[in-house]
C-alpha cells in the first residue's frame, strides 16, 4: 500500500509513468512535491538510493537519470516522467556494476554502507565517461559523495582496482592509455 | 605491519530481505574465517547492492509518519500549547505533548534530566515540544507547523564561563561536574614554564543515516521498536520508563545503522515513536531530515582550556597545570564521563609526577553535548599537544624528541595515580609515524585543483607554503570509574541443513559500521572452527545487554563474551563426549582446527563427530565483565581505567596564508592496536577516524549565535570530501594487551584524537601563527597579525 | 501543486499564463531542496526539462549562445575554450551530481548572491533573453538580478538563452570556500581582460546582494594597463584589488565575517588580474 497522500494539503499530481531500471512504473496519487528519491523509496519499493541530506550535498541518493549521475532528492518525481532512471537495484540486477561492488567490499570501501549505493552510481558514471581517470580526476568526480566512515581511502583504492581489472580484461571502456603497455598499474 | 590486503569474498552473505509484510532487521551469515585474517564484512555485498535495510528503509503496510515539533528558541517559557489546529487537519492521527507522556517525563543516559517533551520551559534551540503522526510525511509536516505554541522567550545562558555564576536554568543546577586531580607537589616548578589557552568548537558526528525508526504496537500492550542505535538495552530501559511499561513489553530491534560515532548513544526519537504507535494503534515511521538530525542528537563538547607546563632544562616534564571547561549544553547526557576523560588525560601520553588539573562541565542553553568519537580526549589533545610544541620551542629541541623523552612507559603512572600495567607502546607509535616517508614537494606545475582552495582555483604555486606537525594521544578503552561494564553473548551449536555443524550467534551488539559482525564470525571461527556462523538479528528480547558500541569497547567486551560462550559450548561438547565414552572429561579433546568438528579421546584415539553430539543442540550464554575499575577519590586519584591506547599522527599541509585556505597533503600514523584482528577493518577505522580529525581541524563546527544553531545542514556544516581528505600512511603497532581477548585493544577512537592536533600543528608550522582555536577558520589565518 | 511539462518555449509561456504564480522548474537543484524542507509549496510547477530549445548551445562566429537549460556540466569542451572563466565557475558549482542537473538559466533566475556563474556572466557582459506573453526582451545580468534572490523577471516570463561575446584577451574566475569542493562561495571574483575594448571588467560574488561590478576599480585598471604590451605598472593590481574590496558590501554570517570576505576579495582580485595579464601576454 503506497503512502496515502490524500490528506496532503496541496493537490496531488495526475498519475505519471516512470521508467525505472528498464521497467515502466506507474505512480498514482502522489503529491507533486515528492522528490524522485521519495517516490523510489516509499512508492516503488526501491530504497537503495539513500536519504542522507535531501539537499544535494551528500550524493547518497545518486541515481542515473538518462545515464547521467544526479541526486534523486533534487529531481521531482513527476518531472522524471519520460526519463530513464537507473537505481542501485537496477545496476545490481543487470550485473553491470558487479566488479565495482565486489571491489568496494573486498577493498574495505564499505563500513556503515549508507553512502555506498550513491558511490556506486557515481563510480559507474565516472568509469563510463572516463575509464582511465587518474587519482585526482577520480577524487573530483567523487567529491559530491560524502562518506563519514571510511575517509575515502578504501573507496579510492577500489576504483583503482576496478580500473586495473577492466584494463586487464579489455572490457569496453577499459582502453589502454599510451605508455601503459605493461599492464595494470 | 602496514595496511593489508583483503582476503577472499564471503561466498554467501545474507541479510534479512526487506519490504515483505513486516519490518526487517539485520542479521548476517558469515564464514568462519579466523581472528587476524582479512575476513570481509558479511553485510558488505548487501550494502553495496542496496538491499541492506537501514532504519530509514523500513516500511510496513498501513504505517503512519511521525514528525517532531521543536523549539525555535534556546530559552523560553511555554505559556500554552494548542494542538487542536493540527488535529483538525485531515489525515492527522495524533498530536502528543508533555502531558501525554504515560510514564517518567524525563530520560537520560546518566541521570534522567531531559524532558521527553518540554512542558513549561525550553532549554535549547531544537528541544522537542510535540510530536505528530499523520498519513503522509507532508501532512505530518503541516500538522507540526499547525500546533500553536505560545512562547515567552527568555535570555539564554550561552557563555559557559558564566554558567556557575548564573541563576540555575534547571532544577539540577548549572554544574554537571567538577573533577579535580591533584598529584604530587602542587607547588612544584622547573626551569622552563610555558602557558597557553585553547579553544575547541562544537563538532557534530554527522553520520550519514539520519535518525529513523519504526514502532509497531504489539497485541500485548507492548511495542516493537526497530531503530538505529548504539545500545539497544539502555534505549529500552529509558523508553520503558517513559512509557510506564515493564521492560519486557518494550522490544527493541536493531535496524540498519548508517554510522553513529557517539551520536546515537542518547535517545532521540525512540520514546516519541513508541508513544505515537501506542496512541494511534498503528505502526509509525519517523525519519529525521538532515536539519532535524542536527537538533536530534548531542554534539562534541566545545572546550576552553588553560594549560601551564613546567619542565627541566633537559626537557623532562615536572608539572602540568590545566583548567578545562566543557560546555555541556542544556542536559547532562554523558557529560560526567566526558569530563572525566578530559581531566584524566589532560597531560597527554606523557610521564609527569605533579599535576593540578580541574575539569568542569556546565549546563547552558546551548545544544546538549555528549558522546563523540574520542570522548574528552579529543579536546584536551589540542591543548596538551600545542603545549608540547610550545615547550619544544622554548627548549629549542625537536618536538618529536621531546615527546619521546617524556613518553609514558609500562609501569609509569597516570596523573590519577594508576599504574599502567598493560601495553604502553607510546615510543613505538611515535617512532613509527615519524619514520614514514614524507610526501614529495608540491610540483609548481601540478594541477591547480590540488592546491589549497581546490575547485575554487584560488592559489598560485607561490601562494602556498608547506608545514609539518606532530601529535600523540591517549584514550581509555571501555567504561571507567567503577561502572560494571559487560556484554552478553549466546552461541548455539547445532547440525545445519547440510549435516555440518552450524554456530548461531546471538548478541545485542550494535553494528554501526565498525565491523563487529565480521569479527563475530572470526571469533567463532577461531574458537569453534566451524565453517558456518549465523548472526541472529540483535534485539533486546533475544539476549542480554552488550553495552554500547562506543568507547572502542566492543571488540574487547562483546568479543570477550563470544569467546566465553564458545568456550562453554566446547566444554559441553567435551562433557557429552565424556558421558558417551564414560570417561573423565579431562580425557576429551575438542578439535577446532585444522580439521574441526571432532572430539578425540586421549589415550585411545577414539573419535566422535560433533554432529553426533548435537541432539539437542548446545546453547550457552555468557556475560563478560572486564576487570573492575574504581571511582576517583576527592583528589582524582584511583584506578579508574581498564586500559589505555595510543596513537601518533604526523600531518603535512599546504596553506594559502593569503586566503587562509588549507589542503592536508598527508597524514602518517602509528597506532597501538594491541593485536589487529582484522587488519583491513583496522585500516578503515584509522582512515575514517583521521577524516573526522581533519574535519575538526579545518572545517567542522556547529556555529551558534545566542544559542541558535546557524548551520544545521550539509550545505553549511562541512565535512571533508574526497578533495579534502589526504592519503593516509598507517603502521599498526602490535603489542598484545594482557588480559584483553586476543590481545586486542580498541581501534576506533585514537585516529580521531591526535590527527586533528597534528594538522593544526602543521598549519602553525606553515604560517608561524599561534592558532589557539579549532577548527582553524580561513580568517584565523588570513586576518591574523603576521608574526 | 500541479505540474506542466511543455516541450516548446511557446508551450512553456502558455503554461505560465494559465497558472499565474506557477514555479518554473529547471534543474531542480535549488527548488527541490526548498520543497523537501517545506520552505516552498507553489500551487503549480512548469517543468522545463523537456524544452529542447533551452538545451541548445552553440558557438556562432564571435558569440556563444547558451540555452537557459544548459547544465553546468555542459559548459565544458568547446564552450570552455571560448569562455574559460564561465567553465571554471560552472566546474566549481556544488557536486558533479548538481552540475549534471543544475542549469545556467536556473542559476540566473534563482539569483542567489552566491550563484557561481553570475559574476562571470556579469563580467563578460552577457545578454540574457527572456520570453513572455509580451514577447522577448534582452537584459544584462545587472538588469536581471535586482536583489537577494530577486529578479526583474515579469510574471509569465522565462529565461530562454544567454549570449556571451568571445573576448580576445584573458579571463579568470576564483572562488573562495572553506572546503576544497562542494562549497558555497564565501567570495568570488570574475575578471575579464578585453583587449578589443581595452577594458578590464570585474564582478564579485557573495559580497553584495547582487553580482557586483566594481566600476571604479575597472576604470583605474583599464587606464593603468598598457594595452599594446598588455602590462601593468607595479602596484596596479594591488591598487585595483583595494578598490574592488572597498566597493564590496559583504555581510558577516556563519560562513565568514564581513572583514574576511573583504580581505578575500582583495586577495583573489589581485591574483585574478595578475593571472589575466600573464595569460594575455
Amino acid at each position: 500500500m503506497p503512502p496515502d497522500s490524500t490528506s496532503v494539503p496541496w493537490p496531488v499530481a495526475e498519475g505519471y509513468q516512470l521508467s525505472v531500471d528498464g521497467r515502466t512504473r506507474t505512480v498514482e496519487g502522489a503529491w507533486v512535491g515528492e522528490s524522485l528519491l521519495y517516490v523510489l523509496r516509499e512508492r516503488l519499493g526501491l530504497p537503495g538510493a539513500k536519504n542522507a541530506c535531501e539537499q544535494g550535498e551528500c550524493g547518497s541518493c545518486s541515481v542515473l537519470l538518462d545515464g547521467v549521475v544526479v541526486c534523486a532528492c533534487c529531481v521531482l518525481g513527476a518531472d522524471a516522467a519520460g526519463a530513464e532512471v537507473t537505481t542501485v537495484e537496477g545496476l545490481t540486477a543487470t550485473g553491470s556494476a558487479k566488479d565495482i561492488q565486489e571491489a568496494l567490499v573486498a577493498g574495505g570501501g564499505v563500513q556503515c554502507g549508507f553512502c555506498t549505493p550513491g558511490f556506486l552510481a557515481a563510480i559507474t558514471d565516472l568509469l563510463a565517461r572516463s575509464p582511465e581517470a587518474d587519482e585526482l580526476e577520480v577524487r573530483e568526480a567523487l567529491s559530491g559523495n560524502l562518506c563519514r566512515c571510511t575517509g575515502y581511502g578504501r573507496i579510492l583504492e577500489a576504483v583503482s582496482a576496478v580500473q586495473a581489472e577492466r584494463r586487464g580484461a579489455g572490457v569496453p571502456g577499459g582502453l589502454r592509455a599510451p605508455g601503459d603497455e605493461d599492464g595494470p598499474r | 605491519m602496514t595496511t593489508s590486503t583483503p582476503g577472499p569474498l564471503v561466498d554467501d552473505p545474507e541479510v534479512g530481505a526487506r519490504r515483505t509484510s513486516g519490518p526487517q532487521t539485520t542479521g548476517a551469515r558469515t564464514t568462519g574465517a579466523r581472528v587476524g585474517e582479512g575476513a570481509l564484512r558479511p553485510d558488505g555485498t548487501p550494502k553495496a547492492e542496496g538491499r541492506f535495510a537501514f532504519s530509514s528503509d523500513l516500511w510496513i503496510d498501513g504505517m503512519l509518519w511521525g514528525r517532531t515539533l521543536r523549539s525555535p528558541h534556546p530559552a523560553a517559557r511555554i505559556v500554552s500549547i494548542d494542538p487542536r489546529p493540527a488535529l483538525a487537519l485531515p489525515g492527522v492521527r495524533a498530536v502528543l505533548t508533555a502531558t501525554d507522556v504515560p510514564g517518567r517525563a524525563t530520560y537520560g543516559l546518566e541521570v534522567p534530566d531531559q524532558p521527553v517533551f518540554a512542558r513549561d520551559v525550553v532549554r535549547y534551540h531544537g528541544e522537542p515540544v510535540a510530536a505528530v503522526a499523520a498519513d503522509h510525511p507532508e501532512t505530518a509536516r503541516a500538522a507540526a507547523e499547525a500546533v500553536v505554541v505560545d512562547y515567552e522567550p527568555l535570555t539564554p545562558l550561552v557563555d559557559p564561563t558564566t554558567a556557575l555564576d548564573s541563576p540555575p536554568i534547571h532544577p539540577d543546577g548549572n554544574l554537571f561536574r567538577h573533577l579535580p586531580i591533584r598529584r604530587g607537589d602542587p607547588g612544584a616548578t622547573a626551569a622552563v614554564v610555558v602557558e597557553g589557552s585553547y579553544e575547541v568548537g562544537m563538532q557534530d558526528q554527522a553520520f550519514l543515516g539520519p535518525e529513523s525508526g519504526l514502532a509497531v504496537p504489539g497485541d500485548d500492550g507492548g511495542v516493537e521498536l526497530y531503530v538505529a542505535t548504539q545500545w539497544l538495552h539502555v534505549d529500552r530501559d529509558q523508553v520503558a520508563a517513559s512509557l510506564g511499561l515493564p521492560v519486557e513489553l518494550v522490544r527493541l530491534h536493531l535496524a540498519g545503522v548508517g554510522g553513529a560515532f557517539g551520536g546515537r548513544e542518547d535517545v532521540s526519537l525512540q520514546i516519541h515513536l513508541c508513544m505515537l504507535a501506542l496512541r494511534t494503534g498503528r505502526p509509525v515511521k519517523m525519519v529525521y531530515a538532515r536539519d532535524e538530525s542536527f537538533f536530534g542528537h548531542v554534539h562534541r563538547h566545545p572546550a576552553r582550556m588553560w594549560y601551564r607546563h613546567h619542565a627541566t632544562a633537559e626537557g623532562d616534564l615536572v608539572k602540568v597545570e590545566a583548567r578545562i571547561l566543557l560546555d555541556g549544553g542544556a542536559y547532562l547526557s554523558s557529560s560526567n564521563a566526558v569530563i572525566s576523560n578530559a581531566a584524566c588525560f589532560a597531560p597527554g601520553p606523557y610521564r609527569v609526577d605533579n599535576a593540578v588539573i580541574d575539569g568542569y562541565v556546565v549546563r547552558t542553553n546551548n545544544p546538549p553535548c555528549g558522546a563523540m568519537r574520542g570522548f574528552g580526549s579529543v579536546q584536551v589533545c589540542f591543548g596538551h599537544e600545542a603545549q608540547m610544541d610550545k615547550l619544544a620551542a622554548a627548549l629549542g629541541v625537536d618536538p618529536v624528541q621531546l615527546r619521546l623523552r617524556n613518553a609514558l612507559r609500562q609501569s609509569d603512572r597516570l596523573v590519577t595515580g594508576q599504574v599502567l600495567t598493560g601495553a604502553v607502546p607510546v615510543r613505538e607509535v611515535i617512532e613509527a609515524a615519524a619514520a614514514l616517508p614524507l610526501p614529495p614537494d608540491a610540483a609548481p606545475d601540478g594541477p591547480p585543483i590540488a592546491r589549497p582552495g581546490g575547485a575554487g582555483l584560488t592559489a598560485d604555486p607561490d601562494d602556498v607554503a608547506r608545514g609539518t606537525g606532530f601529535a600523540v594521544s591517549i584514550k581509555n578503552v571501555a567504561y571507567s570509574e567503577g561502572f560494571d561494564d559487560y556484554s552478553t553473548a549466546r552461541v548455539r551449536l547445532e547440525v545445519g541443513p547440510g549435516g555440518d555443524p552450524v554456530a548461531t550467534v546471538v548478541v545485542a551488539t550494535a553494528e554501526v559500521g565498525q565491523g563487529f559482525v565480521t569479527l563475530a564470525g572470526q571469533i567463532v571461527g577461531e574458537e569453534l572452527g566451524v565453517g558456518r556462523v549465523v548472526l541472529s538479528p540483535a534485539g533486546t528480547a533475544e539476549v542480554g545487554s552488550a553495552g554500547s558500541s562506543s568507547a572502542s569497547r566492543q571488540t574487547w567486551m562483546s568479543g570477550g563474551a563470544l569467546q566465553l560462550a564458545c568456550a562453554a559450548v566446547r566444554s559441553e561438547l567435551a562433557a557429552r563426549a565424556a558421558s558417551a565414552w564414560a570417561c573423565p572429561v579431562e580425557m576429551v579433546e575438542v578439535v577446532t582446527g585444522p580439521a574441526p568438528g571432532e572430539v578425540r579421546r586421549r589415550g585411545t584415539g577414539e573419535r566422535m563427530r560433533w554432529v553426533d553430539l548435537l541432539d539437542p543442540p548446545i546453547e550457552r550464554e555468557e556475560e563478560y565483565h572486564h576487570r573492575p575499575t574504581r571511582a576517583l577519590d576527592a583528589d582524582g586519584q584511583g584506578d579508574a581505567h581498564l586500559a589505555v591506547m595510543f596513537a601518533a599522527h604526523r600531518a603535512v599541509v599546504d596553506v594559502d596564508a593569503g586566503l587562509g585556505l588549507v589542503r592536508v597533503v598527508q597524514v602518517a600514523t602509528g597506532q597501538d592496536v594491541g593485536q589487529a584482528l582484522n587488519p583491513l577493518q583496522v585500516t578503515g577505522q584509522i582512515e575514517g577516524g583521521i577524516a573526522q580529525g581533519v574535519g575538526l581541524a579545518v572545517m567542522e563546527e556547529i556555529v551558534l549565535d545566542q544559542g541558535r544553531v546557524r548551520n544545521p545542514s550539509f550545505t553549511d556544516y562541512l565535512i571533508p570530501t574526497t578533495l579534502d581528505m589526504p592519503g593516509v600512511d598507517a603502521v599498526l603497532v602490535e603489542v598484545p594487551e594482557p588480559g584483553a581477548p586476543y590481545g586486542a585493544k580498541g581501534v576506533g577512537e585514537p585516529p580521531a584524537i591526535s590527527s586533528g592536533p597534528a594538522v593544526v600543528a602543521a598549519i602553525r608550522a606553515a604560517t608561524g601563527l599561534p592558532l589557539e582555536r579549532v577548527p582553524v577558520r580561513p580568517e584565523d589565518i588570513a586576518l591574523a597579525p603576521r608574526p | 501543486m500541479r505540474i506542466a511539462r511543455p516541450v516548446t518555449v511557446d508551450e512553456a509561456v502558455e503554461a505560465l499564463s494559465a497558472e499565474p504564480g506557477a514555479q518554473l522548474l529547471a534543474g531542480g537543484t535549488d527548488f527541490c531542496v526548498e520543497v523537501n524542507f517545506g520552505h516552498r509549496r507553489p500551487a503549480a510547477v512548469v517543468a522545463l526539462r523537456r524544452v529542447a530549445e533551452l538545451r541548445e548551445r552553440a558557438v556562432r562566429g564571435e558569440t556563444v549562445s547558451l540555452g537557459a537549460g544548459v547544465t553546468y556540466a555542459e559548459l565544458s569542451g568547446r564552450i570552455a575554450e571560448v569562455v574559460p572563466a564561465l567553465a571554471a565557475a560552472a566546474r566549481s558549482v556544488g557536486s558533479p551530481q548538481i552540475r549534471n542537473a543544475g542549469t545556467l538559466g536556473g542559476n540566473l533566475a534563482t539569483a542567489s548572491p552566491a550563484g557561481d556563474t553570475l559574476p562571470v556572466l556579469a563580467a563578460l557582459g552577457a545578454e540574457v533573453t527572456l520570453r513572455g506573453p509580451a514577447g522577448e526582451r534582452v537584459l544584462t545580468v545587472g538588469e536581471l538580478v535586482t536583489g537577494v534572490k530577486q529578479t526583474s523577471m515579469r510574471p509569465g516570463e522565462l529565461i530562454t538563452k544567454i549570449e556571451v561575446r568571445r573576448v580576445r584577451g584573458a579571463q579568470q574566475f576564483l572562488k573562495v570556500g572553506t572546503r576544497n569542493a562542494m562549497v558555497i562561495a564565501i567570495a568570488s571574483a570574475a575578471v575579464v581582460l578585453d583587449r578589443d575594448r581595452r577594458e578590464l571588467r570585474c564582478a564579485l560574488g557573495s559580497v553584495a546582494p547582487v553580482p557586483l561590478r566594481v566600476a571604479r576599480a575597472e576604470e583605474m585598471m583599464s587606464e593603468a594597463i598598457d594595452w599594446e604590451r598588455v602590462e601593468a605598472p607595479p602596484g596596479a593590481a594591488a591598487r585595483f584589488a583595494e578598490l574592488a574590496a572597498e566597493a564590496s558590501a559583504p555581510i558577516g554570517d556563519h560562513r565568514a565575517s564581513a572583514r574576511y570576505r573583504r580581505q578575500a576579495v582583495r586577495v583573489i582580485c589581485e591574483r585574478a588580474v595578475n593571472r589575466c595579464l600573464r595569460d594575455a601576454a
